[in-house]
């Protein structure tokens, strides 16, 4: 069964009007649409691919912020050094270990919490839907510290409210080490983005048609078959927007490491080593390096992501 | 069957405690640690032993008060001003979409969708030099510009599909009625297009306001620094204090707006994120 997410609109009226070629309605719908759509669009080129290519540019230079005389022209010799060096490949599998974790877990969780609040007497469901927003307004940044403090060896609670459980140690620092460091990271990366998904997912279950669940039923399939057969196929597009949304946000996770960790003990992910190089350490040339790198490692998800899953993008986020 | 209702109704309200605990704890935790005294930051229990309002004074009235307060200043200002230009240019382009049929309607729509994938982190290597170059490093034009990569493509997208369920021929029928074009535009469509436009105006303003790359990369003083940057880099008032209770309270404070905000517009955001997001 192919996706139901397209849905017919009133614009498509339009459609007929323009069929009737070079008649001077069509060609002053044409103006005005550019003229109103068209600053928009610049301003969108503007802030993105301009700095991109300059970024391409930048990367071929030996450039300094420190001695910009020494700028001198050295091809792909930036890519060159990062591509060799262990901590690209590292913080590349730091990366991705995050995103797929936090993907997955936030997936599940979302799903569970979406059936929730799907089959919700009505009494609960505002209640429950106005809970899962909170995590929403709430800035990254202020998410990063409470998990941070919770955790820290001196300002924290959380080893104090296991010590009673065996095998744990109440003077563990968490953030002393790689997989603790990373277990907080990724809980409070999951913490704050899971609500959205599961309202992603709600709304992906809004239109599975009710009788098709009914006859499921009346024709005696388990639960896990209602599932599997009918509910889940009929919502393909939504996780599938949830997923490859939620994987490129993921990617470029940034906030949480940097206040928890600032790439401490193995931590360090792309966008903090982009961020080092050049804001950090005034490396130009090689953090322009790392971007376009970093920009290309989103462009190939992407493209996986279309391929493999045969996504629609555009459909599936809402043009016709 | 009222015993299966009265069931029903204990598993409910077990879920629902469990998802407020959810929702809320990060919230309680620094709510907690805001009212701790020094002196108790390194107790390792949850509650205070003594509630004080000590790191409240610090940051509005205390030493802290001119990085908290400029930087409140500087966020507030720069996410309302990124926020209304990224609204005024989408509703433009998200009318035309709808309304207009014209070549490039799709190409538009898929650049909105590579901006908003676009790493942030990409973008401001290059944007770091060139504001230096050019004067704009740490002021607000240097960032209001880059925030419009952030809200400008979600912008646009939900606008898209709010006006796409705008009956359009309302505007038409109050033409037969009588009304000149403006008026049947300002009587029929302003008010169905304006609940889309407000909520939109909401979801760009948390966007802006959550940013963190652009504030810390393209800032480096009180001029322009935003809340975000300011917590991150937030120093106790002398070398031998950890400055944990002062962020927390300032965490409080840009957090218990917003999410009022967002509580009282529930609705109204949930319609657009996920419609923006799922269909059109």
């Amino acid at each position: 069964m192919s996706t139901q997410v397209k849905t017919s609109s009133p614009a498509t009226g339009n459609k007929k009007r323009a069929a009737q070629p070079y008649s001077e309605r069509a060609r002053g719908e044409r103006r005005l649409g550019w003229l109103l759509a068209g600053p928009a669009f610049v301003v969108m080129l503007a802030v993105t691919a301009y700095p991109i290519v300059q970024a391409a540019y930048d990367s071929l230079f030996n450039y300094r912020l420190t001695a910009p005389s020494e700028r001198e022209f050295i091809g792909l010799g930036n890519y060159g050094v990062i591509l060799t060096d262990f901590v690209w490949w590292r913080d590349l599998g730091v990366t991705l270990l995050i995103t797929v974790v936090t993907v997955v877990v936030e997936l599940i969780l979302g799903f569970a919490l979406a059936l929730v609040m799907h089959k919700a007497l009505k009494s609960v469901r505002g209640l429950l839907r106005t809970a899962i927003l909170v995590p929403y307004g709430i800035i990254t940044v202020v998410s990063a510290f409470a998990w941070f403090y919770a955790f820290d060896i001196n300002s924290g609670y959380i080893n104090n409210w296991f010590d009673w459980v065996p095998g744990v140690d109440p003077d563990l620092n968490w953030f002393a080490g790689t997989w603790s460091s990373l277990f907080v990271i990724m809980a409070s990366e999951i913490w704050k983005t899971t609500p959205f998904i599961s309202l992603l997912l709600l709304a992906g279950l809004a239109q599975v048609p009710d009788e098709l669940t009914e006859a499921a039923e009346v024709d005696g399939a388990t639960w896990w078959e209602r599932m599997s057969r009918v509910i889940l196929p009929n919502m393909k597009a939504a996780i599938m927007v949830a997923v490859l949304f939620r994987a490129l946000d993921a990617f470029r996770i940034f906030d949480n490491v940097f206040i928890m960790t600032n790439g401490a003990f193995g931590t360090e992910v792309l966008s903090l080593l982009a961020y080092r190089t050049s804001i950090s350490r005034l490396e130009i040339g090689m953090g322009s390096a790392v971007s376009v790198l970093l920009f290309i490692c989103v462009l190939l998800i992407c493209f996986i992501a279309i391929k493999l899953f045969k996504v629609d993008l555009a459909g599936a986020r809402g043009s016709k | 069957m009222k015993n299966s209702s009265t069931k029903e109704r204990v598993t409910w309200a077990v879920i629902s405690v469990l998802v407020l605990l959810y929702a809320l704890f990060p919230v309680a935790s620094i709510l907690a640690t805001s009212f701790k005294q020094p002196s108790d930051l390194t107790t390792g229990k949850f509650l205070p032993t003594e509630w004080s309002t000590v790191n409240y004074e610090q940051i509005l009235v205390g030493d802290a008060q001119g990085l908290f307060l400029s930087s409140l200043r500087n966020s507030i200002g720069i996410a309302l001003i990124a926020t209304f230009i990224a609204v005024v240019l989408a509703t433009l382009c998200a009318y035309a979409i709808a309304r207009l049929d014209f070549p490039g309607k799709k190409m538009i729509l898929t650049t909105a969708l590579a901006v908003s994938i676009f790493p942030v982190i990409s973008i401001v290597t290059p944007l770091f030099n060139l504001w230096r170059n050019i004067g704009l490093y740490d002021t607000w034009p240097g960032l209001i510009i880059p925030y419009l990569s952030l809200t400008l493509p979600i912008s646009i997208w939900t606008l898209a599909a709010f006006f796409r369920q705008i009956p359009w021929e309302l505007e038409q029928a109050a033409q037969v009625d009588g009304a000149t074009t403006w008026q049947a535009f300002r009587k029929a469509i302003v008010p169905l297009a304006a609940p889309g436009v407000f909520t939109t105006a909401i979801i760009a303003f948390f966007i802006a306001w959550n940013d963190f790359v652009y504030g810390i990369s393209l800032t480096s003083t009180e001029a322009a620094r935003p809340v975000p940057a300011a917590l991150a880099f937030f120093t106790g008032a002398s070398q031998f204090e950890e400055p944990t209770g002062a962020i927390s309270a300032a965490a409080i404070i840009v957090t218990i707006p917003i999410v009022l905000l967002v509580l009282l517009f529930q609705r109204q955001i949930v319609s657009g994120l996920t419609q923006g997001a799922v269909k059109g």
